[in-house]
């Protein structure tokens, strides 16, 4: 049942998965990179462990309050970056950023779920819901860069 | 006039958003403008415009009539006593913020009180936890009952006599809630303390009478109550804003000014520093006569009858929760057991539906309440229940959207 089709083009059934079924939902323990987010505009908030080693995200978790779209868009950062390098993780966070931005973006990356999320771009009031985690996780890897 | 009528005076109003007709209810954010309000704006620029209280030339003049003119008539609409007491701010926010940083830090000192409330707005907190930490005071909280009202034996509990300043809103702009502003006065004024009151929310809704509730400050902004963005009034007692010092200084508001020392205007220019919001102060004017017109009396009756009529028809929507008391000013904030806010909210523009989703800026309420968001549907005089109606039905079709893409 669908009442609205413009309303589907933002409701992918892969992102309300992610919303209903998060993975890597937590906290890591031990040595971690920790970053709290917040977007003071509307309240979501997101608390994101990293765990680095050798230039490697070798694992990820996230907790935190928000919508579907932030949540949603957080579990599947978080699934995209581990056991990426830092360098590769940076790269697509530039990816989803221009993707959100409806800007021409580089497609030689498999994006698999994240893809579902495109259709944020033509949400222009939830686009800062769907990059707080990746925001986060930027933050995170350029201190840890130094 | 019946709302027919008066919704054709409001351009705006008369589109489509997303193919559907917009429902505008988020009037607690901002109010939309009727066509006296963007005229009286416009004809300024286009006929008079020009700075006050300096040109000797003839738009100088018509500019400066208009300007006072209007402060003439925000006094008449609050009911204050002379229009020494009418300064004109940039909105609530800076008018409250003037009365902190003027008032505060020079009556305030370490060891004293400030009190406010668990509903206030953001632009009613942070002011005073400044003025607490520059001072050394202590900022005390007044608690909500779990329906969202206040107590005055609370505030009889919470005020003393170390306490030098009581602020609180007039209507909270998340439960609705009408605060006895009056009666937290005559406490306020027991303890020795003033009482500086945020009316955003209530100014466009109701009579308001700052000598009847014998407040010290009010505060409240233009664009809430069909006037433009830009433009506020704080309204302070004569004998509290003769001692306060200016915050802005500059030209407009001087009276002599030497190489090391200078003097300041009379009441009210000595706030207005630098060119005032002159389009701003005229386009308030027009939103005065307007809601004069219209008769502030009939505009509370209707937002009290959507009110009403709203809470009845959320409360047949399984899982809705509905924040604040029964007895209300005109919005209704809720929540749609596991749908986000932001999510109702965009559902609710696919249908054309306007609402507010988020903290609202009260994150100590939302705290309270034990959320991090709410969806809000707030009205104002030109609403109907039709549009209410509107948002019910959309409301029970999020719900099936959500349960079917779950």
């Amino acid at each position: 049942m669908s009442f609205n089709s413009h309303l589907d083009t933002l409701y992918r059934q892969v992102i309300m998965d992610h919303y209903k079924n998060p993975r890597n939902r937590g906290v890591l323990e031990g040595e971690h990179v920790d970053i709290n987010m917040n977007n003071p505009t509307c309240g979501d908030r997101i608390h994101l462990t990293l765990k680095v080693e050798d230039g490697k995200i070798v694992d990820a978790k996230f907790e935190g309050e928000g919508c579907s779209i932030s949540m949603s868009s957080a579990s599947m950062m978080t699934e995209a970056i581990k056991g990426k390098t830092i360098e590769e993780a940076l790269k697509l966070s530039t990816i989803f950023s221009d993707m959100m931005q409806g800007k021409d973006y580089d497609d030689s990356i498999d994006l698999g779920d994240i893809e579902a999320l495109q259709g944020v771009s033509k949400f222009p009031a939830r686009i800062k819901c769907a990059t707080l985690a990746w925001k986060a996780m930027e933050k995170g890897l350029h201190e840890q860069q130094g | 006039m019946n709302v027919k009528e008066l919704r054709q005076l409001f351009p705006i109003l008369d589109q489509q958003i997303n193919g559907k007709p917009l429902v505008y209810l988020d009037s607690a954010a901002t109010s939309q403008k009727p066509l006296s309000v963007i005229e009286a704006i416009d004809n300024y620029y286009r006929q008079y415009n020009s700075n006050v209280h300096r040109g000797v030339h003839t738009l100088g003049t018509k500019a400066t009539d208009a300007y006072e003119g209007a402060r003439e008539k925000v006094r008449r609409f609050i009911g204050a006593a002379s229009t020494e007491e009418i300064i004109f701010t940039r909105g609530t926010t800076t008018a409250i913020n003037l009365v902190a940083a003027s008032y505060g830090r020079a009556n305030v000192r370490e060891g004293d009180e400030i009190v406010i409330t668990y509903m206030e707005h953001h632009s009613n907190i942070i002011p005073w936890q400044q003025v607490a930490k520059q001072t050394g005071a202590t900022l005390k909280y007044i608690p909500l009952q779990p329906d969202g009202t206040i107590r005055l034996e609370d505030v009889e509990q919470t005020v003393t006599p170390n306490t030098k300043i009581v602020a609180v809103m007039h209507v909270s702009n998340v439960l609705g809630t009408i605060n006895p502003v009056k009666e937290i006065a005559q406490i306020a004024h027991k303890n020795g303390a003033v009482v500086v009151v945020d009316g955003a929310q209530s100014t466009p809704h109701m009579k308001v009478d700052v000598q009847d509730i014998d407040c010290d400050f009010y505060a409240f902004s233009g664009h809430k109550m069909c006037g433009p963005t830009g433009i506020g009034v704080l309204y302070g007692k004569k004998r509290l804003l003769e001692q306060m010092e200016p915050v802005e200084f500059g030209g407009e508001m001087i009276d002599f000014v030497g190489l090391y020392e200078s003097t300041w205007k009379e009441l009210p220019w000595k706030f207005e520093g630098g060119t005032p919001i002159i389009a701003g102060a005229i386009g308030l004017g027009a939103a005065i006569d307007f809601l004069e017109q219209v008769g502030l009396d009939h505009i509370a009756e209707h937002e009290h009858r959507l009110a009403q009529y709203a809470l009845e028809q959320l409360a047949t929507i399984d899982g809705l929760t509905i924040y604040g008391p029964k007895a209300r000013a005109g919005l209704v904030t809720f929540n749609i057991d596991g749908v986000h806010p932001h999510d109702v909210a965009t559902v609710l523009d696919a249908e054309g539906i306007a609402v507010r989703a988020g903290h609202h800026c009260a994150q100590p309420l939302m705290k309270w309440l034990n959320v991090t968001a709410t969806a809000r549907a707030s009205f104002y005089l030109y609403n109907t229940e039709e549009e209410i109606d509107a948002l019910v039905s959309a409301l029970k079709k999020t719900k099936e959207y959500f349960s079917y893409v779950f």
